[in-house]
């Protein structure tokens, strides 16, 4: 029965997302195509002294997007760090550098990986001017760089990708707040709290007290969907029943973390003047997001290994109120997303189970991956795929008319090496180095083994991918991987970024080829199911051993 | 395969030469797999002195050999690919042998232009310089390349062109052009050297199949980064695999990570790379095309528009008599007669063509003709023959034989009419009309007819042209007829368009107008008036016949002077890029069944779960990972005639070749090893120790 139930949940979700999918997709081209400024807007440029009309070449675009982030970066660092001397901070003490400095790149990086408790660390003056602010204008400025990609695939023989301060300012203003806003409303109705009561110490039905946190949570729960951020206001994040109190919430919570990474296929489309190469981007995303939401769920519902066996199905870890399948499938969204906001906890996953999230990372995030980030990245994978077929058909290889030659191949190679080198890197520095390996030994790992060992796989592909979940079971609140996993999280970032804009330049200046019959169709079912298949091999050659010894191992043992 | 046995043989030596480190890092892919060889290596002589069973240290010798034999398999391709144009340059240097020119001092090309009396010297032909001026009288070889300022002469080509048919150069026109090394067979020319020593032709093409000059294309720069960047997402893979297994006390041996490595980067491509560029260039020169770079071979196979010059591609460069019109109710049968009796002793393809269509039409014409031959000349533009008996026949341009005919005064306007409407009609079919008339002491003049004369449209080019759509070119026909003509030739050899009444400038301006669209050019001339679109184009093959101003401009030459070579061209250009992309296919493919090889014999001793990943049901982890190994180096041996003879190419729309080469190369690539890893399996585990 459970596996109706399944599909049933998946069938809603995917309807609701069929029905968003052409308005919001139009919407978001309308917002980033429009001449018109809002006059909320134009005071905002004059604010800052932009010339709100003026383009941008690739240079300047990526200069405005360091320059932004950096200054967030350092924003969120100070304002944890007095976090004493804020108003509004229930009486907490300043954040550790430390923690501070991972915490900052973690926001700022659309990451909003957390090793520690934040109900028991941030006061609200922190949750709310340091970390909400980022959790808008970071997904803000991963529209902004896909949207100047599509851009460079649209243009032709022009040195510009549109205005950086203008595509941020119109992905907060015109996009993220509004829905946010009505999403925190939304969200409020079903039962998430909304309120600046601090801590309220109750007596419970045994006797004992308790201190019951409260706070703006709905605001920042819409955010933290919408925006793929995942950053929870509790420790427990979204299995807390504050953060998302009933089944309702938890479908609704999937809807906002999926709706614009599933619509920007459309706004690409409409944007480049071919709505069929969205539809085939989105064919690829929903092909991979299908197939690993039926691998989570079945690994899930199965529920070989010792515990589950015994319990009758695989309930550790899990809300009763979600139950097995509902939380698989809030599993696989926040990871198949950049979101990492989770509604149970990985770690308890059958060791297959939990393998699933973590190629889904490994994938580079991309099926439908974060909100801009998730279509670049797929895009990407677009013209390594177009390069292959194009030699394949005998043509130099071209995407949207624009050829792929060396700097192309060069920037999408990069692209496509920056986040394994990261996580089997960051992953094998920490089991090298043996005064890490044994404090990693003595105080992060609590399941010693290859539970271990995929805590550790884990915490760096989440990081390095900007998703930001955990596989809980480690305690990351360590110099070595506060201070590791916040180096991959800010490379796994703007490197990317660099690349992209580099590559947007580069096809922006090309004029564009008219395709002819001897030009590769890239709009269909063959050519999505090419791009399935170069992602895929491509993710599966890279973390075989890696997955071998650990998940694997655990699974086939 | 035994074709290639010789040649394979041949190029050990060269192989073995090819190991220099110098060399090899110029391919990143066979770099690492040397440099892990030598690694190997050095393991298996240390093994020993640090007490290594006996087992292993085998087994470490058995990785080490296979991998310096993968090296060498590599090399090997690129040697055999090279030795084939090694003999090809041979022949040419025989050419180049210095030779005696005689070198007119101070030629004066306005008073003395044949320079009979200019002063001459003897000087080696090495010793020539730009814009000197020689003399060539027949039986000599003609010292360098020149154009003809003077004089007409045969010559004889063969040394560059294979062809034994003796040409005709001739000053002005578009004949001027000959090349240093052919030898001039009859007559007397003066030529003005147009290439400096050492930069012939001759010694270009020398440099071009021997692959001196080759540089890396665009495309193949392209791949290769795609390869080091797969090849570096593998050694870091590998790299880090060492203190990740160490947590869980797993950590490979040394010779086990270097043959995982190896596996997993693309070797296969790697070690073809630069024997596919080589054969591509190769399978140029074998149609007798000579490509100044590789980079016009991949044009060519980008090419989106096509521009040929009706005569000699799309037509019959001469026309052909196709019809017999005969006037004032007469008999096309004697029309027939008259008209091949007057071309009997005419040397003309013309000619011949009136005679083959009266045979053909079951007239009798004897095979000879006892009468005076009248040739045509350019002032009477007529020919024919004058009988004994006094009867005269006349063929020609119509207003002429009108004259002649007139000459006697007694011609029916009618008959003129109908004479002038028939051949309009012919004009207007975008055919010649020849009109033929016959004079008879003491009869009247009379006007026999028209011969339809048609310019003949190859057969079979109609079907070239639809395969070139398929493949997504438009063809365009240029063409000095007029609009009329040009439309109806370019609707039965059916091209997409045509430009009639073609000057150089307007060819010009119509390559510039199509480039501006995006689109890949690529066209034949041999004029000098052709030179500037032939430099303008993405692809431009001139003629071996053609000046040397047009054989500059363009960027390939075809030595048979062929315009429909063309075709082929573009299809070897995609056939490169096509054979490029399969092998990648195929080799990245491959390693899905080499980590199902190399993972469980790696680790199914300390995770006994993993054993189930052994699908193959490989003997033992030792074998398994040698034969992972041996079949890397085999599969490269093995794909060396594929590499040479290219990837077979059909044309047809982009999407069915892709699903065709996906299948093959992909799929292909992803089960050939799971058969290909367990038959050396077998074969292996018969080792003992293994």
């Amino acid at each position: 029965m459970e596996i109706w139930l399944a599909v049933a949940q998946f069938a809603t979700l995917a309807l609701i997302l069929a029905i968003v999918y052409r308005p919001l997709g139009d919407y978001l081209a309308l917002t980033f195509t429009s001449g018109r400024h809002l006059r909320v807007e134009r005071g905002l440029y004059r604010v800052v002294g932009v010339a709100p009309d003026s383009e941008q070449t690739w240079g300047a675009y990526l200069r405005g997007v360091l320059a932004f982030s950096f200054v967030g970066v350092v924003i969120l660092y100070a304002i944890q760090r007095l976090q004493a001397v804020l108003p509004m901070s229930l009486g907490i003490p300043a954040i550790p550098e430390g923690l501070s400095f991972n915490n900052a790149i973690s926001f700022v990086t659309n990451t909003n990986w957390q090793s520690y408790s934040p109900d028991v660390t941030m006061g609200y003056a922190v949750q709310m001017a340091g970390l909400a602010v980022q959790n808008f204008v970071s997904a803000a400025v991963g529209i902004a760089v896909a949207v100047a990609l599509i851009r460079g695939l649209a243009r032709r023989s022009t040195g510009t990708l549109g205005n950086f301060w203008v595509d941020l300012t119109r992905a907060t203003v015109r996009i993220l707040l509004p829905l946010s806003f009505l999403a925190a409303i939304a969200l409020v109705i079903g039962g998430v709290v909304q309120n600046f009561a601090g801590f309220t110490d109750v007596t419970t039905l045994t006797g004992g007290t308790q201190s019951i946190p409260g706070g703006p949570v709905a605001s920042q729960e819409a955010i933290k969907e919408l925006g793929t951020n995942g950053g929870g206001f509790f420790n427990a994040n979204s299995a807390h029943p504050f953060e998302n109190p009933s089944g309702w919430t938890n479908l609704f919570q999937m809807v906002l973390m999926l709706a614009i990474p599933f619509s920007l296929p459309r706004t690409f489309g409409a944007m480049v003047g071919d709505k069929r190469q969205g539809y085939a981007v989105l064919a690829a995303m929903a092909t991979i997001f299908v197939v690993s939401l039926a691998a989570v769920t079945t690994f899930e519902l199965i529920g070989s290994g010792t515990a589950p066996e015994a319990a009758g199905g695989s309930f550790e870890g899990r809300e009763q109120r979600f139950g097995i399948s509902f939380s698989a499938l809030f599993a696989g969204a926040t990871t198949l997303t950049s979101t990492g906001a989770v509604d149970s906890m990985h770690d308890s996953y059958t060791a297959l189970g939990g393998m699933i999230p973590m190629i889904n990372m490994m994938l580079g995030e991309i099926a439908p991956g974060g909100v801009g980030s998730g279509l670049y990245g797929m895009l990407v994978l677009a013209v390594i795929t177009v390069f292959i077929a194009g030699l394949l058909v005998g043509r130099t290889p071209e995407y949207l008319g624009k050829k792929i030659g060396p700097r192309e191949i060069k920037l999408a190679s990069l692209y496509i090496l920056t986040t394994p080198t990261l996580v089997l890197v960051g992953t094998a520095l920490s089991f090298a180095i043996p005064a890490i390996r044994a404090d990693l030994e003595s105080t992060s790992i609590w399941n010693p083994g290859l539970h271990g060992f995929s805590e550790v796989l884990y915490a760096f592909t989440s990081a390095s991918n900007n998703n930001g979940s955990a596989f809980a079971g480690l305690t990351a609140n360590t110099p070595w991987l506060n201070a590791a996993l916040g180096v991959c999280m800010l490379l796994g970032r703007f490197l990317p970024m660099v690349f992209v804009l580099a590559l947007a330049g580069s096809f922006a200046a090309q004029g564009r080829i008219p395709a002819t019959a001897g030009t590769l169709p890239t709009h269909r079912p063959q050519f999505v199911g090419l791009l399935v298949g170069v992602t895929v091999i491509v993710v599966a050659l890279t973390y075989f051993p890696v997955l071998a010894l650990g998940p694997l191992a655990e699974g086939l043992a | 395969m035994t074709a290639l046995t010789p040649q394979i043989v041949a190029g050990l030596p060269g192989a073995f030469r090819k190991l220099s480190p110098r060399q090899m890092w110029r391919n990143p892919v066979m770099f690492i797999v040397e440099v892990g060889a030598a690694l190997t290596t050095a393991v298996a002589l240390a093994q020993p002195l640090l007490g290594g069973d006996a087992a292993s240290i085998a087994f470490t010798w058995a990785i080490a050999a296979w991998l310096w034999l993968t090296v060498v398999f590599a090399n090997l391709a690129e040697a055999v690919a090279e030795g084939r144009g090694k003999a090809q340059a041979a022949t040419l240097r025989a050419t180049r042998t210095s030779t005696l020119a005689t070198r007119v001092v101070s030629y004066d090309g306005d008073s003395d232009a044949a320079a009979s009396t200019a002063r001459t010297e003897r000087v080696a032909s090495a010793e020539l310089r730009l814009g000197d001026v020689v003399v060539v009288a027949a039986g000599d070889l003609i010292p360098g390349d020149g154009d003809v300022v003077w004089g007409i002469a045969s010559v004889d080509e063969s040394a560059i062109t294979g062809e034994s048919a003796p040409v005709v150069r001739e000053s002005g026109g578009d004949r001027s052009a000959v090349t240093g090394g052919t030898r001039v067979l009859s007559d007397r020319i003066v030529v003005r050297i147009t290439s400096k020593p050492g930069e012939t032709f001759v010694d270009r093409m020398i440099r071009l199949v021997e692959g001196a000059s080759r540089q890396r294309t665009p495309n193949e720069i392209a791949l290769n980064i795609l390869l080091a960047s797969l090849s570096i997402v593998f050694v870091i893979v590998v790299l880090t695999l060492g203190p990740i297994a160490g947590y869980s006390n797993a950590t490979p041996t040394l010779a086990v990570m270097i043959a995982l490595l190896v596996c997993l980067i693309p070797t296969t491509i790697g070690a073809l790379l630069s024997a596919i560029g080589i054969a591509g260039m190769d399978r140029l020169v074998q149609r007798n095309v000579l490509a100044m770079s590789g980079r016009a071979v991949e044009a060519a196979g980008d090419v989106t528009t096509l521009l040929m010059d009706k005569t000699g591609t799309i037509t019959y460069g001469n026309r052909r008599a196709s019809e017999f019109l005969a006037v004032d109710g007469g008999d096309p049968a004697e029309l027939g007669r008259v008209a091949a009796l007057a071309s009997l002793s005419d040397p003309t393809p013309e000619g011949k063509s009136i005679v083959d269509l009266a045979r053909e039409r079951g007239i009798a014409v004897p095979a000879t003709v006892d009468a005076v031959v009248v040739p045509f000349s350019a002032q009477t533009r007529m020919s024919g023959v004058d009988f004994a008996d006094g009867t005269m026949i006349r063929k020609g341009a119509g207003s002429a034989v009108r004259a002649w005919v007139e000459q006697d005064g007694r011609v029916a306007s009618t008959l003129l009419a109908e004479v002038e409407e028939q051949a309009d009609r012919i004009g207007g079919l975008g055919g010649t009309p020849l009109v033929v008339a016959r004079r008879s002491p003491g009869a009247a003049a009379e006007l026999l007819g028209v011969v339809y004369l048609k310019d003949v449209v190859k057969p079979g080019i109609a079907e070239r042209f639809a395969e070139m759509r398929a493949m997504g070119i438009r063809t365009v026909m240029v063409t000095g007829d007029n609009p009329l003509t040009a439309a109806a030739i370019a609707k039965e050899a059916g091209v997409d368009d045509f430009l009639a009444e073609a000057t150089p400038e307007q060819k010009l301006e119509l390559i510039k107008k199509e480039q501006e669209g995006g689109r890949l050019v690529a066209m034949t001339g041999d004029g000098t008036n052709d030179a500037p679109a032939l430099a303008q184009a993405d692809v431009g093959v001139a003629m071996n016949t053609g000046t040397s101003a047009a054989k500059e401009a363009g960027n390939m030459v075809d030595l048979d002077s062929d315009p429909t070579k063309l075709i082929d061209i573009v299809a070897i250009g995609k056939q490169l890029l096509i054979t490029r992309g399969a092998l990648t296919t195929f080799s990245i493919a491959n390693d899905v069944a080499k980590y199902f090889a190399i993972i469980p014999a790696m680790f199914a001793a300390v995770f006994p779960g993993l054993g189930l990943l052994n699908i193959m049901q490989l003997h033992s982890p030792a074998s398994a990972i040698l034969s992972a190994v041996v079949f890397n180096a085999l599969v490269i041996v093995a794909l060396i005639p594929l590499a040479l003879r290219g990837v077979k190419y059909r044309p047809m729309p982009a999407s069915r070749i892709l699903t065709r080469n996906i299948l093959v190369y992909g799929l292909g690539g992803v089960i050939a090893p799971f058969i290909g890893i367990k038959l050396i399996d077998l074969v292996v585990s018969l080792i003992p120790g293994f």
